[in-house]
């Protein structure tokens, strides 16, 4: 397998199956979406991820079909949707209530779409057999959709939009409704239906961890706009904002100035933490531009004693600590007042602590660690 | 949260004042004496009287047929109102469409009543119809005011309902007129149930409008009791009350024994 | 929907009971301010046309006859302040009667709720006309609440009850106290429970609960309920007609008399045009309180 087959978007031949170009959806004088566009491949699982009020949804319903966009076009497989009502596009949608006919049985309700086109009925049948059996809810075909619990409607569901066999699946907020534990278990269910049946699946989630597990790829939406598009990888590691750094995961912020730009390495003056950083590759800057560092609290290591770098070492007072099970947080509190976030693993189980409430200890990160972000 | 003794008293006294006219109506059917309020023995003879006066028999039929005819025709239009009202939005002539359906409500019933007999009366002498007035004009007035209750109780259910099913139908093929029928309807079935229950028992039991609009032969029933009770009390339309009330009655607990039978089967398993 | 309907599919869908309430709710109004402006006579329908075209002259005769009989004939006025009047505090007593049933039925078990609705709903299901008629056999003089009170030795002659305002206000609160219950009841089940777990834990006594948030926050389902009541009962006819007595003017009553007894439609039809006019800003207040009850915007 190439590296363009499993990732096309690196691929600058590969026709993209799903073309957004230039969307815009006005309510009143909001723009819910604006001047969106994205290229989405064949076979893609991509997500969508932003707060409540980001347009995530409302793209979604554009896709759908549901929402007329203002400006801007969509196409599907070559074929623009503009003229296409909902119920003629090749596009199906899972429901974030569901959306269950609650009249019909289990089996009615993935039938409904094949019934539409008018199928034989045998045919019907044994397709809904099929997609019964996909989702194991073989037994509950006769059931309504009352008398199941939330992870089996979540099940029927799913077997419903894809019962149609559509060229693109779209999911809002999939696994909304579930708890954590079985939101887990479906996750993985659902990479392995989406491998299964090759259709390209777009998920629209506010939910980071849900959307780094899904994605082949990350769409980052912010008012309207998406701010980044990139895999899970990428957007966690390489942010290209300080918004998508503080958005996925926790982060340090730190500010500074330019006070040395060299061929391989910067070093930045940061008043806010009242140190000098080291960043160990070329950045382009200016001397005396401000920028950002944004650090994961992951990448900072913790020492009572001081550690053997001579560059990117602060000193503080441990303020706060937070067991968490796997890992434990701790709150840094430095000279100057300002805290810094740090995740230590909880290697040992009967670890005494090497570090407690009060202690001072050093920290100190890697040349390579932080992020440099102009904006 | 602990509640006091006095609003379940407040409360209890509201319903036995709800009641207690009711529960005389059918003590006093049974009585044997003439005097409607002195009890002198059990006597089922008024119920036999109510079934032998042709007139209160020819009123029923006539207030039935009315009922009927109004219910089904303010049904289908106060359905197309609540779509207009629920899901057109904004549209030029909403604010008025928004008042016209729902004026008639609380409408006065003697200018309901007035002003529909006078246009009645201007449509005759200028385009020749209605001819004269009768069961006609009274079932368009039923209609008229009993399509604005059917909008009302079909609006609540469509606001309520869960739009994205009827959406989840059209993302699965179908066309606008078929979710319509497949989804919506049998959604908002039981608005539609009760709406026309309303309009059925509005019609049976107005007074005011049709008498304004009716003509000669077409007496309803309640235009017979009222001629009937300003004359007095009469205990066979005592003996008429409580066989209406036994009828309500059976249908709502009816009713409300489906719905309770029906409930266990509904449980979700694992809530 | 909407858009997904079409055009041709919505107008249809609009216009048909639109049509409708056109013609017979809206147009007929029109024809009584016409028939208010216009002059009585014997004939076959009772009154004179408004226009006449005679040659090339067109003849209107407008009578604001009609209107000045009203203010001049002080019977007129006194039905109208009296029908106020006595919706107004029918209103009240309403709301005394009803806030403790619904506040009871929005506060009991979500599985009661239901039946002790229905136990509000259901006399409204059966007649009005004959539980309107099921009073007088109560208040009569020789009726079951004089003979009780007899009975028992607390009078020894009757009551007069039939026949005067006191019958007319139980008759109006008795019919119209399940309108006031209902919206009340919807706006009451809406609060949140913990708010008033919330003045209790702040150390509000349940008096004091009540008069700084559970009334403040039912204002618009009590104006609602109070404005179902107040506005049919202005015009109301069967209860004056049944339960009042000879003095008791109600302005249904005497649209009803001026309409069916004096067969002079001109001036029943200045009475109705007037009681609309009196009517259209309660009508319009209850839209607003009803669309607030209802937390829509």
């Amino acid at each position: 397998m190439t590296v363009s087959d499993d990732q096309p978007w690196r691929d600058p031949s590969a026709q993209p199956f799903l073309r957004i170009k230039g969307l815009s959806k006005h309510f009143g004088s909001v723009a819910a979406v604006d001047k969106v566009s994205l290229d989405i491949y064949r076979g893609e699982l991509f997500c969508l991820l932003g707060g409540s009020g980001s347009g995530k949804s409302t793209l979604l319903r554009m896709l759908a079909g549901f929402e007329t966009a203002n400006a801007g076009s969509i196409e599907i497989d070559g074929q623009d949707m503009a003229d296409v009502p909902p119920y003629r596009r090749p596009v199906n949608m899972m429901f974030q209530s569901y959306a269950l006919f609650p009249h019909m049985t289990v089996a009615d309700n993935i039938a409904y779409g094949l019934k539409r086109e008018r199928l034989p009925r045998a045919e019907i049948a044994s397709r809904v057999d099929q997609l019964l059996s996909m989702v194991q809810l073989g037994d509950f075909a006769k059931r309504k959709p009352s008398q199941l619990s939330g992870g089996q409607r979540q099940r029927v569901a799913l077997a419903r939009a894809l019962a149609k066999g559509p060229k693109l699946l779209l999911l809002d907020e999939p696994l909304g409704a579930l708890d954590k534990k079985l939101r887990e278990e479906t996750q993985f269910e659902l990479m392995k239906i989406q491998e299964e049946t090759g259709v390209t699946f777009v998920v629209v989630t506010h939910d980071q961890e849900e959307a780094m597990t899904l994605a082949t790829r990350i769409g980052v939406m912010r008012d309207g706009e998406i701010v980044q598009v990139a895999t899970p990888r990428e957007v966690y590691e390489y942010p290209n904002s300080r918004f998508v750094a503080d958005f996925i995961g926790s982060v340090n912020l730190f500010e500074g100035r330019v006070s040395e730009d060299g061929e391989a390495h910067m070093r930045l003056d940061c008043a806010d933490i009242g140190a000098e950083i080291y960043v160990g590759h070329g950045v382009s800057c200016t001397p005396g531009q401000r920028l950002w560092v944004a650090l994961r609290p992951e990448k900072v290591r913790v020492s009572t004693q001081p550690p053997a770098q001579s560059h990117n070492v602060l000193q503080g007072v441990v303020d706060e600590i937070a067991y968490m099970g796997g890992s434990s947080v701790l709150r840094v509190r430095l000279a100057n007042g300002k805290l810094v976030h740090v995740t230590q693993p909880n290697l040992d189980r009967d670890d005494a602590h090497p570090v407690s409430w009060d202690d001072a200890v050093y920290l100190s990160w890697g040349d390579t660690a932080g992020v440099v972000l102009p904006v | 949260m602990k509640r006091g003794w006095f609003v379940p008293i407040a409360a209890s006294l509201g319903f036995a004042f709800l009641y207690l006219p009711i529960v005389s109506l059918v003590i006093y059917s049974f009585n044997e004496s003439k005097l409607v309020t002195v009890w002198s023995r059990f006597s089922t003879k008024w119920y036999g009287e109510l079934f032998r006066d042709p007139q209160i028999l020819q009123a029923a039929w006539v207030s039935l047929k009315i009922a009927l005819i109004s219910a089904s025709v303010a049904l289908v239009l106060g359905t197309l109102a609540a779509l207009v009202l629920a899901r057109f939005g904004r549209f030029a002539g909403r604010t008025l469409f928004n008042g016209m359906t729902t004026a008639p409500l609380v409408m006065p019933e003697v200018i309901t009543g007035l002003s529909l007999l006078l246009l009645f009366v201007s449509m005759e002498l200028t385009f020749g119809w209605p001819a004269g007035r009768g069961l006609t004009t009274i079932i368009i007035a039923h209609t008229t005011f009993c399509m604005a209750y059917v909008a009302v109780v079909v609006q609540s259910r469509l606001v309520d309902m869960d739009r994205s099913t009827e959406e989840a139908a059209l993302d699965l093929g179908a066309t606008p007129v078929r979710v319509f029928f497949d989804i919506t309807l049998p959604t908002i079935a039981p608005a539609l149930v009760s709406g026309w229950l309303l309009a059925f028992t509005l019609s049976l039991d107005d007074l005011v409008i049709a008498s304004f609009v009716s003509g000669p032969g077409a007496s309803t029933l309640p235009m017979v009791i009222f001629s009937k009770v300003r004359l007095g009390v009469s205990p066979d339309v005592n003996a008429l009350a409580t066989l209406m009330i036994a009828v309500v009655s059976v249908g709502v607990l009816g009713s409300l024994w489906i719905m309770n039978r029906r409930k266990p089967t509904n449980r979700n398993p694992q809530a | 929907m909407r858009r997904l309907l079409g055009a041709s599919g919505k107008r249809w869908v609009v216009s048909v009971p639109g049509l409708w309430l056109f013609v017979f709710f809206l147009v007929p109004f029109l024809v009584v301010a016409k028939l208010s402006l216009s002059e009585a006579a014997i004939a076959r329908p009772p009154y004179l046309p408004l226009w006449e075209w005679d040659d090339d002259y067109l003849t209107v005769t407008l009578n604001i006859g009609n209107y000045r009989y009203l203010i001049e004939d002080t019977l007129y006025i006194n039905a109208f302040l009296e029908s106020l009047r006595i919706a107004f505090f029918s209103a009240i007593f309403c709301l005394i009667i009803g806030y403790p049933m619904a506040w009871y039925i929005a506060r009991a078990r979500a599985d009661r709720r239901n039946f002790l609705l229905m136990l509000v709903i259901l006399p409204f299901w059966t007649s009005f006309l004959l539980r309107v008629y099921a009073w007088i056999g109560l208040l009569k003089p020789n009726g079951v609440i004089n003979n009780m009170l007899m009975g028992i030795g607390v009078i020894d002659q009757p009551i007069p009850m039939l026949q005067t305002d006191f019958a007319v206000y139980l008759g109006i609160v008795y019919t119209y106290l399940p309108f006031l219950v209902l919206p009340l009841y919807a706006n009451l089940v809406k609060l949140d429970e913990s708010l008033f777990e919330a003045a209790e834990d702040l150390g509000a006594k349940p008096v004091h609960t009540f008069l700084t948030v559970t009334l403040p926050l039912s204002m618009p389902g009590m104006l609602a309920g109070c404005l179902l009541v107040f506005i049919p009962a202005v015009g109301e006819f069967v209860i004056p007609a049944l339960l009042g007595g000879a003095d008791t003017l109600m302005i249904g009553k005497v649209l009803w008399t001026e309409f069916f007894n004096n067969r002079d439609w001109p001036v029943a039809s200045a009475v109705a045009m007037v009681m609309l006019v009196i009517l259209v800003l309660p009508i319009m207040l209850l839209r607003n309180a009803q669309s607030a009850a209802e937390g829509r915007t």
